[in-house]
């Protein structure tokens, strides 16, 4: 048995909404492209997520969000990630993002948007390259 | 609120990367500084069977011994998520230092695994109390319970005091995993008989105690005659029976009885003594079985010597038992050594 590194990620809904369906495509998704994905449910604070991606010590946090506090809700986890030392952990954020909010969580520091619609090995291929590269 | 809820892990500046940019020693002392960050990043090196783990493992071991490993296992479906929960936190309360490595099975397909052991545990993610460890089970050959152990151990390392093993009762592997506890609870619940088929799978020499989880259904009382029925039936004279709790994860029953009969477990006993020896002489042959099969499969295939003589039993019918033995005389010629 070689070394072996699996890519883990976890995938969290902040916030209220109760839409869960992309958050569940994306998490199965991911693990049929191999990945170790962490999955914490409906509902979690900032500082859920911030606390099970530094114990999990996951590569990449992806946010399912659809309730319109995309901005607040990121820009508390990014934060969070950043006092825990831990901002080098990719962060990207799926779900329902008006156009012209994209350009501002990037500034945020999100790796990528991916709205509706987004099949889900673009996310797997973002991530592989992503995550190989640093 | 962000600035003061974050500020516990301002002391915690140690980079990711995958490559190894910081050194096993530096996480290892980041371990016994109860660094978080620094735990969580030993523990994924280790796990991912980094070189060096060997050596940063050797340093961890002086550190642990303190702790007290609990597992728990049970069909799917039983509750174990949520009772590791209530326990984790009923533990707190009474003063510990908890730590939970929650095992789900990783796809045998992709490689890949959901991981949703902590679903039910949400209610403890922001306790400082607790840290919480997701592992999957990687399709590793007997590996997965050095794994298991090897988290344990730098958990025990940092200062938790008491650890939950969580796995999915299917599977052998998983049994091995319980299996390097000190106390092991089975989970059953009523309506599904499950109990019962357990016992008969075999896994009733591994329980210390057994569980009814769900206990607020109706069936609850038969499961406990059951299992009660079973374990008179299973004892020796004397033999003091192991004990039958009911809890509800949901309504918090019966949580308090639990871990007072987990904490009641007197430490030192002569059961115990030999449960440290099995457990042991299992690790240390279960190392060596890994390195030498290792050590002796990449000398093969560096060689290629395994790749001519898959080609021999293709092409040419040869008898895979003669293959073997013949590899295995061509190994410093020590012959006899390995022939049985």
């Amino acid at each position: 048995m070689e070394p072996e590194s699996k890519i883990r990620v976890l995938i969290a809904k902040p916030g209220l909404d109760g839409h869960e369906r992309g958050a569940h495509v994306v998490a199965y998704g991911l693990r049929d492209a191999g990945f170790e994905v962490i999955y914490t449910g409906l509902r979690q604070t900032p500082r859920q997520i911030v606390n099970t991606a530094i114990q999990e010590d996951v590569d990449v946090v992806g946010l399912s969000i659809l309730c319109g506090a995309h901005l607040s809700l990121t820009q508390m986890v990014i934060n969070g990630l950043k006092e825990g030392g831990a901002e080098d952990i990719l962060v990207l954020v799926g779900g329902i993002v008006p156009e012209e909010d994209i350009p501002r969580l990037k500034e945020m520091g999100v790796g990528e948007v991916f709205t509706a619609g987004t099949p889900v090995s673009a996310v797997s291929n973002f991530i592989r390259a992503a995550v190989s590269a640093s | 609120m962000t600035e003061n809820f974050f500020l516990r892990f301002m002391d915690i500046h140690i980079k990711k990367t995958k490559t190894a940019d910081h050194s096993w020693e530096s996480l290892v002392a980041g371990v016994q500084a109860r660094n978080i960050r620094a735990m969580a990043r030993l523990i994924t090196r280790v796990e991912n069977r980094e070189p060096g783990w060997k050596e940063a493992m050797k340093a961890v071991y002086p550190l642990t011994g303190s702790a007290r490993i609990f597992g728990i296992t049970g069909s799917p479906g039983a509750g174990k998520s949520s009772l590791t929960c209530e326990i984790a936190e009923e533990l707190v309360k009474r003063g510990h230092q908890v730590g939970i490595i929650a095992v789900d099975p990783s796809s045998p397909f992709s490689g890949g695994a959901l991981l949703g052991d902590r679903l039910r545990m949400k209610k403890i993610f922001t306790m400082k109390e607790i840290f919480i460890r997701s592992m999957a089970t990687r399709g590793m050959l007997g590996g997965l319970s050095q794994a298991a152990r090897d988290v344990a151990r730098i958990m025990d390392a940092f200062g938790k005091d008491i650890i939950l093993i969580e796995t999915v009762g299917v599977g052998q592997d998983e049994i091995e995993v319980v299996k390097t506890a000190d106390r092991v609870m089975m989970v059953c619940i009523p309506g599904q008989g499950d109990g019962i088929q357990a016992l008969k799978a075999g896994v009733m020499e591994i329980a210390d105690i057994y569980i009814i989880n769900k206990a607020d259904l109706p069936g609850a009382d038969e499961v406990m005659a059951d299992i009660c029925a079973m374990l008179n039936l299973s004892s020796q004279n004397g033999q003091a029976l192991p004990p039958v709790l009911k809890t509800s994860a949901l309504k918090n029953q019966g949580i308090s009885e639990l871990a007072d009969s987990l904490l009641s477990h007197p430490a030192g006993s002569s059961k115990d003594t030999l449960r440290r020896e099995i457990q042991a002489r299992e690790e240390i042959l279960s190392l060596m079985e890994n390195d030498v099969f290792r050590a002796i499969r990449s000398r093969w295939e560096q060689s290629g010597a395994l790749t001519a003589e898959v080609r021999k039993m293709v092409e040419e019918n040869k008898d895979p038992y003669s293959i073997v033995s013949e590899l295995l005389q061509q190994i410093d010629g020590k012959a006899d050594l390995f022939s049985s």
